[in-house]
């Protein structure tokens, strides 16, 4: 498998980035509406003719606008998933996965490779139904299903997941982080929800009219972000760790500490022994002198780092994690902070309840 | 007081009237025609020697006219669907002539191509081809004038499926001709299902272009419409009753294409 490579201009669109994604990496792409992330994913898979493009896979040029290259999308190996799952509606399930399979198979080949791709995505007992017959959620598995049966060398996916109810996105998640890190194929990840960015990618990078404004590890662009659209996604508490029971994590534990544990509700089908994530918003952060008894299952104790007035609230600043991740943050309000008489410097317990944290799969990829 | 099941905003109640004297307009000719049928004949009168072969030259040209409108049509419909240019615009204009067009005009325009004389007749004829007065060119004939019915109805049937399926297959990796033949054409099932039907009932009814192109040789270019108009004169009850079997055929064929246009095509499929 290979490196993806793209460096596009498009005038009309206001877009010019460029990027690159290593083979076996998930990238994902935030950003506001109308920022160009579509736009992107048109070029790179030859659906849009820029005005100054260099699309590579490894070593072959799929554009050179300088050298007058463009492969056509059919011989490009570059799938797409996109928001409408777009089956076909007058082919089965199992018909529309073995289209895609046909490329390179016979027909016996392509029906086992199809009837192998649906059986990954937990869609094997769908095979005979109608496009019409199926849930959102199901219709988006079977067009993962068959995007991965045509064997693409990079999969570009433009918000897979952004058509479906909370509960099938929670469904559908699992399945899409298995398939993107189930060889080294380079995936471009599209995406408003920062679960998909915890959970299935390993760098993001934040496009703002039509440029790149940052890329990076998502742990470090979620922590410090320094783009305006990084800042207003982030902002959240991220706890890397392990599960080592359900719905307990172990944080990473730091040189001479130990791991805390941290209770939560897992978003995610979960496993023991997995990398897991906490998150939690600042303002479900409560602070106390003492360490509290009784129902918050969460509290840590943390040395304040700095305190900045946000608004109506006070933002918290911690320490350090012990693992060097970024402190976490409590917003609480200007009361409180005088009646506590916090200080910077000072140590004092953080509580969070167990319904508040949810656990994510993936650990955010330092 | 508004009709239940009719809620929101009513029609001003005068424009029934206009729309009720519509109706009996269409519908009162068909009644007076059915009238006038000598049924006891009816069976005869249909199935004579000169009628039969009315009938079926009738069938095999709009049979042949409807496949050849297939075969150019359903390509310049899915070139004026998918293309925005200067081309697709002074294209379109063009294409729909025939259907403004009085056939007569059409049929005259055809003998200037194809007749004898005509542009490429000329070079027929020296080939020993003839078109003109010949069941060919009674397929021809109905061809033009009932490609822009196919030509539209496809048309805005590929406008409204869009291209995004063809999108998707083209990355998964069909090539152009994959997806014409396994996307794109059953994907337009129903609008070539309406069009070629719309296609057929017009070839069907074809009179002015043939008579004037294709002449009125019994068994050779005598169609049905053209028989009636005969008959007309020295038999007029078997004129009425083959026009009633026009009307039961294009019958058919109007309440065929609206049964398919109501069942969808989704559920079938």
């Amino acid at each position: 498998m290979a490196d993806l490579e793209v460096s596009a201009t498009v005038a009309s669109r206001g877009l010019d980035v460029q990027l690159r994604v290593a083979a076996g990496e998930v990238l994902a792409v935030l950003g506001p509406n109308g920022a160009g992330k579509s736009t992107t994913v048109a070029v790179i898979a030859g659906l849009l003719q820029a005005d100054a493009a260099v699309v590579r896979v490894g070593e072959r040029t799929l554009t050179d606008t300088d050298h007058g290259v463009c492969v056509p999308t059919h011989d490009r190996r570059i799938g797409v998933l996109l928001q409408d799952p777009l089956l076909f509606p007058h082919l089965s399930v199992i018909g529309n996965v073995e289209f895609a399979a046909r490329r390179h198979a016979d027909r016996s080949a392509a029906r086992q490779r199809a009837q192998r791709w649906l059986a990954e995505v937990g869609a094997q007992n769908l095979a005979d139904r109608k496009p019409a017959e199926l849930s959102g959620g199901q219709a988006q598995r079977v067009a993962l299903a068959r995007a991965m049966a045509a064997e693409p060398d990079v999969l570009l996916c433009d918000e897979p997941l952004a058509g479906l109810d909370v509960a099938a996105a929670a469904a559908t998640r699992p399945v899409l982080r298995r398939v993107l890190t189930a060889d080294s194929r380079a995936a471009l990840l599209i995406t408003h929800d920062l679960i998909d960015v915890l959970t299935l990618a390993d760098r993001v990078l934040i496009m703002e009219d039509g440029k790149v404004a940052e890329v990076g590890p998502v742990a470090q662009v979620l922590a410090a972000p320094r783009s305006a659209f990084g800042a207003r996604i982030a902002g959240v508490n991220l706890v890397r760790g392990v599960l080592v029971e359900p719905g307990v994590l172990r944080a990473e534990p730091g040189p001479g500490l130990p791991g805390v544990l941290w209770h939560g509700n897992p978003a995610d089908h979960l496993t023991p022994g997995q990398d897991v994530s906490a998150v939690f918003s600042p303002a479900a952060v409560a602070v106390f002198r003492d360490q509290p008894h009784g129902s918050p299952r969460n509290s840590v104790l943390i040395r304040i780092t700095g305190l900045e007035v946000n608004g109506a609230v006070v933002r918290i600043r911690a320490e350090e994690q012990p693992d060097g991740a970024p402190g976490l943050a409590a917003d609480v309000t200007p009361d409180a902070v005088a009646e506590l008489g916090l200080r910077a410097g000072e140590q004092v317990w953080f509580t969070v309840k167990t319904q508040a944290v949810g656990l994510h799969a993936g650990s955010g990829h330092a | 007081m508004r009709p239940i099941g009719a809620p929101g905003v009513g029609l001003p109640r005068w424009v029934y009237l206009p729309a009720a004297l519509a109706t009996v307009f269409v519908a009162l000719p068909l009644v007076a025609i059915a009238i006038k049928v000598d049924w006891s004949r009816f069976g005869s009168l249909i199935t004579s020697p000169a009628s039969r072969a009315a009938l079926l030259l009738s069938l095999r040209t709009a049979t042949a006219s409807t496949l050849l409108c297939l075969i150019l049509g359903v390509p310049l419909a899915l070139v004026l669907a998918r293309h925005r240019g200067a081309l697709a615009r002074v294209l379109r204009p063009l294409i729909l002539l025939p259907l403004v067009l009085p056939p007569v005009v059409g049929g005259i325009a055809l003998l200037y191509v194809y007749g004898r004389l005509g542009l490429l007749g000329h070079y027929l004829d020296a080939a020993g081809i003839r078109i003109a007065f010949t069941t060919t060119a009674v397929v021809l004939a109905q061809t033009f004038v009932s490609l822009p019915f196919l030509v539209i109805a496809l048309e805005g049937a590929a406008r409204t499926a869009g291209s995004d399926y063809d999108m998707v297959a083209a990355t998964l990796g069909a090539p152009p001709a994959t997806v014409w033949w396994r996307i794109t054409l059953p994907l337009l099932a129903p609008g070539l299902v309406s069009g070629a039907v719309l296609a057929f009932a017009r070839a069907l009814g074809e009179f002015g272009a043939t008579l004037t192109f294709a002449g009125s040789r019994e068994g050779v270019t005598r169609t049905l419409p053209l028989e009636i108009y005969l008959q007309r004169e020295g038999d007029p009850e078997a004129a009425v009753a083959l026009s009633v079997l026009l009307i039961a055929v294009a019958a058919v064929v109007v309440v065929g294409l609206g049964a398919r246009r109501i069942a969808g095509w989704n559920a079938g499929g």
